[in-house]
């Protein structure tokens, strides 16, 4: 993984041609010589990445032998900057991860901007930066993009869709519906954080200590593991709908029970607080840089030592089994010591009156 | 963390459990009003481990879930019109009216905005002078005061587009109604804490003496449910009934008096239908004369609008614990929880909502 360079984004000045426009134009996406001095000026620079034979409609890979994972998401988060993190990063490291959820290792990722028109110019180099640091920090190239700009109130600033490609290494085979009965479920640290981070800067909301997103890049870590054990048989990033919602979804593909030890999910108390505050469960709350790892018994140990020794794997737990008990359905072990049915949200996670 | 972590601690909770077994003699149906103690029972799994002869009744205390289809259809109707933001707590959103619910209507155009705080709303009404902004005052006794604080500060400022739709219900008389009842199986009550700490307990003396039942305020830990339940069980083996109180280091006798002063001020007792159950005579609030002017009903004249509940839904024997969810017909095939019917299913934590996901791990069929 190459050495995260220090990004002054929130410092960024525009670069001499982009200065006359303190705003993003229409004509900055219209294809003409406004587009061809952003990705000029802009991308080009930040991302590093102009091909040798010059500017192209696609970028060429050579992906060599083997599979490849390959997968899209579309970046919508408001505010744009939050406490430890912003659009930028998600944008990378959500489908970094997405990847590595399949034990990929990301080769290339594209990017796609829709830009309402009117959005500071700084606005959009600040993210740009903060996507370069953060595709860096990944050890992955932005090889391709393209910038729509719409009429102002068409989009909410700005949208970003990532789409990447990864090399899935030999032996590998990880998918939801591997989970099977005695497999050993972890997740690899605090949970919640990102979602109380955004909900509080987005609602105006503080909860004693200031709640940072955990956004990281967890394809170092994924890495890590199947070095430490190849047989692992499920990876999920839990993002939204949190860790039930996660669980859930693997239970259902896999056709198995999953039961976890509440009193083990690591939740930090600022989580817990809010949640608390709010009527929210922790459980349902997004993460940007956690992952859950079902594991053959005997690849725990590996797995876990890997983990712990790992810089986003550090407060990695042991939190629950599978079993063929309650096909499809997950259950949680109350702190109380007893079992109740945890299961979707039906849509958007809503605070509670009561 | 503080007033978390202590009252839900398993080592104490274990005590509590084993004391209650310890005392309990024979059958106990004792209810808890508050949804917000429901919510901590289904989520602790509180009743899973009480003795069999100890059954806890989920009572009616969930603002959200008691909300008449009537006034939802209101909400919906007033959040449709182009000139409204309608203004709401983010769990009305999804109660289904008689055709859709709050999150169709944005999705058709509706400006429908969740806030924390009625105040939030009295402030965007000031932003939004071209904008008629309407807040659904929903809640118990607990979320009274806010919300007739909001309209007070309204009637300040001169805010002229500024309205709310009050659904407000009380406690003391849904309480009254159930173990009034001719076939009431209620055997004591927790109160609810919240309530009691805007109100008081000087409401709950008159009903312990009239119909001889233990009322115990409670609050809404683990600890704090658990020990409610405690109470009210050694009540009732020594042939007790007095009005006690469990949640000290909330609720005092007489309440938040200033609180109560802003709610006298600004509402007025009605009649109130709860869903499920019915009307209850003087259960409710609703404007006071001198504030008309901000009611919603009138401004938009919506005031005759009504719908009629489900003739299928038996939620209101539900909520008084005549039937148990499965023996309503409609249980898990015309009512799931992506399609309830009534307010016990449209809650996560209503009896019905519980009951469903209970089956789901027993693997028993869930409808025919």
């Amino acid at each position: 993984m190459s050495e995260r360079k220090r990004v002054e984004a929130m410092a960024w000045v525009c670069p001499v041609p982009l200065r006359q426009y303190d705003r993003v134009l229409l004509g900055h996406g219209g294809g003409g010589k406004l587009s061809a001095e952003l990705v000029e000026h802009l991308f080009v620079p930040a991302f590093g990445s102009a091909p040798e034979h010059g500017l192209h409609d696609s970028a060429v890979l050579e992906p060599g032998e083997g599979r490849l994972a390959f997968s899209t998401d579309s970046y919508v988060v408001r505010p744009l900057f939050f406490a430890g993190g912003s659009i930028g990063e998600i944008a990378v490291n959500g489908t970094v991860n997405d990847i590595a959820m399949s034990g990929g290792q990301p080769i290339a990722l594209s990017c796609g901007f829709i830009i309402e028109e009117g959005l500071a110019m700084d606005t959009l180099g600040r993210v740009v930066e903060l996507m370069a640091g953060a595709a860096r920090t990944a050890g992955v190239s932005i090889a391709t993009g393209d910038t729509k700009v719409v009429n102002r109130g068409a989009a909410d600033q700005l949208f970003i869709n990532t789409a990447g490609v990864g090399r899935i290494p030999d032996g590998v085979d990880i998918r939801p519906d591997r989970a099977s009965p005695g497999d050993v479920v972890i997740v690899s640290g605090e949970i919640g954080v990102h979602g109380v981070a955004v909900m509080s800067e987005r609602e105006g909301i503080e909860f004693g200590t200031r709640v940072r997103s955990d956004s990281a890049a967890l394809n170092g870590l994924v890495g890590a593991m199947l070095d430490a054990y190849l047989d692992i048989h499920v990876l999920r990033d839990p993002t939204r709908g949190g860790v039930a919602a996660s669980l859930c979804e693997i239970a259902a593909a896999a056709g198995v029970g999953i039961k976890f030890e509440e009193s083990l999910l690591p939740v930090p108390a600022e989580v817990a607080a809010a949640c608390s505050f709010l009527g929210l469960d922790p459980m349902n709350i997004a993460n940007e840089g956690k992952l859950i790892a079902i594991v053959p018994p005997e690849g725990v140990d590996d797995v876990l030592n890997a983990m712990l020794s790992h810089e986003h794997g550090a407060g990695a737990m042991v939190i629950g089994t599978v079993n063929d008990e309650h096909p499809g359905v997950v259950t949680a072990v109350t702190r109380l010591g007893a079992t109740r049915v945890v299961d979707l949200p039906l849509g958007e996670v809503l605070p509670r009156i009561c | 963390m503080k007033y978390l972590d202590e009252f839900n601690d398993p080592v104490l909770a274990k005590s509590l459990f084993d004391e209650i077994r310890r005392i309990t003699t024979q059958k106990w149906s004792i209810m808890e009003v508050c949804g917000g103690q429901t919510h901590a029972i289904i989520r602790n799994g509180i009743d899973q481990l009480l003795p069999d002869d100890v059954e806890l009744i989920h009572g009616p205390g969930c603002p959200v879930c008691v909300t008449p289809l009537g006034v939802i259809d209101k909400a919906l109707d007033i959040a449709s019109r182009p000139d409204v933001i309608f203004c709401s707590f983010g769990d009305m959103l999804r109660v289904p009216g008689s055709s859709r619910d709050l999150f169709i209507v944005k999705s058709d155009g509706g400006d429908v905005r969740v806030v924390y705080s009625p105040l939030d709303a009295v402030n965007l009404a000031e932003q939004n002078p071209d904008k008629q902004v309407v807040f659904f005052a929903i809640g118990f006794e607990t979320t009274a005061p806010a919300n007739a604080m909001a309209v007070h500060m309204a009637k300040e400022r001169g805010l002229d587009n500024f309205s709310v739709l009050v659904s407000h219900v009380l406690v003391p008389p849904a309480i009254e109604a159930i173990v009034g009842s001719p076939d009431n199986r209620v055997d004591g009550f927790l109160a609810a804490g919240h309530v009691c700490s805007i109100m008081g307990t000087w409401q709950y003396g008159p009903l312990v003496e009239k119909y001889n039942v233990p009322i115990v305020v409670t609050g809404f830990e683990p600890l704090d449910v658990l020990e409610g339940i405690r109470r009210v069980v050694a009540q009732l083996e020594n042939g007790e009934a007095q009005l006690d109180n469990a949640y000290a280091r909330v609720v005092s006798d007489q309440g938040n008096v200033p609180a109560q002063k802003m709610v006298e001020e600004v509402f007025e007792v009605c009649d109130r239908n709860w869903r499920g159950i019915g009307q209850i005579g003087v259960s409710g609030w609703r404007l006071a004369p001198a504030y008309r002017s901000f009611d919603a009903e009138y401004r938009f004249d919506v005031v005759d609008l009504d719908a009629p509940e489900s003739e299928l839904c038996r939620a209101g024997e539900v909520l008084q614990g005549r039937i148990k969810p499965n023996e309503c017909e409609a249980f898990g095939n015309e009512c799931t929880p992506r399609t309830p019917l009534g307010a016990t299913m449209v809650s996560s934590e209503g009896a019905c909502a519980a009951y469903y996901q209970y089956r789901r791990l027993t693997g028993t069929p869930v409808g025919i």
